[in-house]
């Protein structure tokens, strides 16, 4: 390779030289096939950058209490030092936004626009969920749809009912996702026709839980209807479509909310990946223009300082030990796959009969366009990367007095640790499972909830606050219930509470 | 392709609606944050925010989440010691190694410390007055009190020339200008189309060319002495005076300062006309504020003697009415004056002072003045001065009192001095 004249030796930037390290890098990028939506990349200052904190991620949010809490907390945290800005944020959106803070150096600015522009924005364009689950073209018109809507709520029917109604759905957010149907994509024109319509055509059907018509007599004789007749996991959805007492512009807020969470259920389900990618790229893409000569050693030890921060692992013993880093995992999982394709050991050409020897950049773009994080772990975690963590598996059972170890890092434990690791990455484990199974439309329309406990693992005590909300949204009785040991079905909360019923 | 932005203009302070909203939300919190606040203060922070605590458990948003027991698996990583098949302790509940890991780190991140954040010195004053008013103010204000104030009106023909408006007057000079001189042209236009005919046709007249010639002259000399600006163009700027009401209020702040005052109490009295001072600097624009302090004698001072003089000596209560009297009738006459008084006293008086005391307040500044508060720092019991104010008080309306313990009275009893009631105004 052709040795070059570095870019820039100094660690100010310029905007000129913003665009010549982005010319180097696209042209880069492009060497490594990795396709992306054009880049916007705005620079900032880093009290924007709190602002951006603040909207979790999206760039147009509608206004809230929370995000003023969410900015007072970065505000205080940040000012005392307990924590630095991101260097970047970057946004699932064509084109894809990325903000750069103007107090990066160089060299961040150009580790920033490899990582976010190139890696995270590659991803965003070529992962299946992504794909199928988001519409990064009409995201940013969603929003802005959705800001006004909100404000527009908030002039005709004031802010406290509008606050109320958000809060409502925030605490229901995790329940507001399609899980196996995928919507389809609209854009923001047909979102406003539509939005009419829907109001007056929601409002019109959920009329068949007033309907106080006569039944015939046959229809007596038949059993009794179930409603829903399948149960339910997605609870905003339903709440959305047969809430009788609704107004329509609260159903178009718990819309908006449904549609917004399930925008981000993507990134939940791939975080390891999404970063992985990221810092694999950012890490081999500015290696590449070491090799060409474009940058400077100079630029390297800090980028490489950086860097090693990011993906530094602490070990279960260390005060900085927070659980497994993201970044960690998915940058050296991505490394090994590609040692793994290059330079195979017999035991991953046991391990991995189909990939060892491939060609590394093909694998590693089917491991990022078809995976999720559980399936990505269980599917590429090699033993090796299993020794170099030194990964143990701890079985916690309540009902004992110890924890016990099931697994280390050696043959026997191999299988066992990449099984446990992949599912403390699987949502469904994650997340409670709450299913709406009955409305009783016939009767007092009382809302009933089933909580199908995932290893005995019981409802965290916030469930009667979150059971207010609900109530708020369906305005009749609401229960939760759970299967007990005998299998027999019985109430862990309800709204309103027991005691003042009878009163 | 792509695009740089440079977004480092653009406003920083896209967060604010939001946090209003959470001020808002949580405004009964932060109020009773914001009161417990004011009595640990010193007198000379004023100037500042206030840092605002809240529980964190008011605060969660509550989403459905896995508790605690069950069965957990979990992966650590660095294992240094342990192999399959061991028991191990349980660790204490609290972050940490074998703890909680990525599912419920969201919830439970951050441990259960209060929520600490700063507001500004607006948003505290806000906070600190809401629903708080100098009483009977509206009902004065309609009495008399009307301001005159000077406002732009139109443009007029006479005037003085600092007040002359460059470009009306430009416009009329204009104006005037075509008006005189169109005829003029129009005739030259005539006259000159009239010459150039003569000469091609009769190219010999050359007297007749002359004259034509002349007349032109003539005409354009004429159009020439139209002075450029006239005095009827100038135009000047109007001003009329117009009728505004006006709250002008003056505060009398009247302190014990004798040698019964200990320390504590003179500074519970400091606090209160702190807050005083706070709550009328900020709420009128038009307030002087008169700091008579007494103890034998009494003495109109500046705010800074007011609040850090040391003197002591006897109590006469009524050396600081009667020179309250003397500077209402000097100076605030109640005709231009909404008049306020507010007393700070430990109660100590000479007891054949205290009749005097009632008889000043009552026949003399009570008919003048719109509101008159006393307040009494003391552990011990009443005296004199308290039970003959206590006979006036309940004949009348605009004369409040109330007595104060301890620092943490402060703010309820000025709160309950002036909060926002139509009840004396009625």
């Amino acid at each position: 390779m052709k040795k070059r004249k570095p870019l820039s030796d100094s660690s100010d930037w310029s905007f000129s030289l913003l665009e010549a390290y982005q010319t180097e890098i696209a042209r880069v990028a492009r060497h490594y096939r990795l396709d992306t939506y054009t880049n916007q990349i705005e620079v900032i200052t880093a009290e924007q950058m709190m602002d951006a904190y603040a909207g979790v991620g999206m760039p147009i949010g509608y206004n809230h209490w929370t995000f003023g809490k969410k900015f007072i907390q970065t505000e205080q945290t940040y000012k005392r030092g307990r924590m630095g800005l991101a260097y970047e944020i970057v946004i699932n959106s064509d084109p894809c936004i990325s903000y750069l803070m103007e107090e990066n150096s160089m060299t961040m600015q150009a580790l920033v626009m490899a990582h976010a522009c190139y890696g995270h924005n590659s991803f965003f364009k070529g992962n299946y969920l992504f794909k199928s689950w988001t519409d990064a073209s009409s995201i940013i018109d969603y929003l802005l749809f959705a800001k006004n809507y909100i404000a527009d709520c908030e002039n005709k029917f004031g802010i406290s009912d509008v606050e109320a109604t958000l809060d409502a759905c925030h605490a229901l957010m995790n329940h507001g996702v399609d899980r196996y149907k995928r919507p389809q994509k609209i854009s923001l024109e047909e979102e406003l026709k539509r939005q009419k319509n829907r109001e007056e055509y929601l409002q019109s059907q959920v009329n068949s839980l007033w309907r106080t018509i006569p039944t015939q007599a046959e229809d007596i004789k038949q059993e009794k209807v179930k409603f829903p007749n399948e149960p339910q996991e997605n609870i905003l959805y339903f709440i959305e479509k047969n809430a009788p007492l609704l107004k329509p512009w609260q159903r178009e807020i718990v819309r908006i909310v449904r549609k917004i969470s399930q925008y981000f259920y993507p990134q939940k389900q791939t975080q390891v990946m999404n970063e992985g990618w990221a810092c694999f790229w950012h890490y081999t893409i500015l290696n590449h223009l070491y090799d060409e000569g474009l940058v400077t050693e100079k630029f390297m030890l800090e980028f490489l300082h950086n860097h090693t921060n990011v993906v530094a692992q602490p070990e279960y013993n260390s005060p900085y030990y927070s659980g497994i880093n993201p970044y960690a995992l998915g940058f050296n999982m991505f490394i090994d796959i590609r040692r793994i394709c290059e330079h195979p050991t017999a035991e991953d050409k046991q391990w991995f009969p189909d990939i060892a020897g491939s060609n590394w950049l093909d694998t590693l773009h089917f491991a990022m366009e078809n995976f999720k994080d559980e399936s990505f772990i269980s599917q590429f975690l090699s033993p090796k990367l299993i020794r170099d963590f030194k990964l143990f598996h701890i079985h916690d059972d309540t009902t004992e007095s110890y924890l016990e170890i099931g697994a280390i890092h050696n043959e026997q434990g191999y299988q066992k640790i990449r099984t446990a690791l992949s599912n403390q990455y699987n949502l469904s484990n994650l997340e409670t499972n709450i299913q709406i199974i009955d409305a009783n439309i016939e009767g007092d329309r009382a809302l009933t909830l089933l909580y199908t406990p995932h290893q005995e693992i019981p409802l965290g005590n916030s469930k009667d606050e979150v059971l207010k909300h609900l109530h708020y949204l369906w305005q009749f009785d609401v229960k939760l219930v759970q299967k007990n040991l005998v299998d027999e079905i019985e109430i862990i909360a309800q709204c309103p509470p027991v005691e003042q019923k009878t009163a | 392709m792509t695009n740089f932005i440079d977004r480092r203009l653009n406003s920083k302070n896209k967060s604010t609606v939001n946090r209003q909203r959470f001020l808002r939300r949580y405004k009964s919190q932060i109020k009773k944050s914001v009161a417990d606040a004011i009595n640990q203060r010193g007198v000379t922070d004023v100037d500042n925010g206030e840092s605002i605590v809240i529980p964190k458990k008011d605060l969660s948003e509550p989403v459905f989440h896995q508790g605690s027991g069950g069965i957990k698996d979990r992966v650590h990583p660095g294992n240094d010691q342990f192999s399959p098949g061991d028991k191990i302790a349980r660790p204490p509940q609290q972050g940490g190694a074998g703890g909680s890991g990525q599912g419920e780190a969201s919830n439970s991140g951050e441990g259960d410390d209060d929520f600490v954040f700063s507001i500004s010195k607006d948003e505290y004053l806000d906070l600190l007055f809401e629903d708080l008013a100098l009483p009977n103010l509206e009902k004065s204000q309609l009495d008399k009190l009307v301001e005159y104030k000077t406002v732009r009106s139109g443009y007029c023909a006479d005037g003085v020339p600092g007040n002359i408006d460059i470009v009306k007057s430009l416009q009329g000079s204009i104006a005037r200008r075509i008006a005189m001189t169109a005829g003029k042209r129009k005739k030259i236009k005539e006259l000159e189309q009239e010459l150039l005919t003569l000469i091609s046709d009769k190219p010999d007249a050359i007297s007749q060319q002359n004259k034509l010639k002349e007349e032109i002259r003539t005409l354009k000399n004429k159009i020439a002495r139209i002075p450029f600006i006239d005095t009827f163009d100038l135009r000047f700027r109007n001003y009329k005076k117009e009728a505004i009401p006006t709250s002008k209020a003056v505060m009398f702040c009247l302190m014990d300062v004798s040698g019964s005052m200990d320390q504590a109490t003179k500074d519970i009295a400091k606090r209160f006309y702190v807050l005083l001072y706070l709550f009328l600097t900020r709420t009128y624009k038009t307030i002087d504020v008169v700091y008579i302090r007494h103890h034998t004698q009494a003495k109109e001072v500046d705010e800074q003697e007011f609040f850090y003089s040391k003197e002591t000596g006897g109590t006469i209560a009524s050396s600081a009415l009667e020179l309250m009297i003397e500077i209402m009738d000097d100076r605030y006459s109640s005709n231009d004056w909404n008049i306020y008084g507010a007393q700070a006293s430990d109660g100590d008086n000479w007891a054949d002072d205290s009749p005097r005391c009632a008889k000043l307040l009552e026949k003399n500044i009570l008919t003048k003045a719109r509101y008159f508060s006393y307040i009494e720092i003391t552990q011990r019991a009443h005296q004199t001065l308290w039970q003959k104010y206590q006979e006036i008080s309940e004949s009348n309306a605009h004369f409040a009192m109330r007595h104060i313990k301890s620092v943490d009275d402060i703010y309820p009893v000025f709160r309950d001095l002036f909060k926002k009631n139509t009840k004396h105004a009625a």
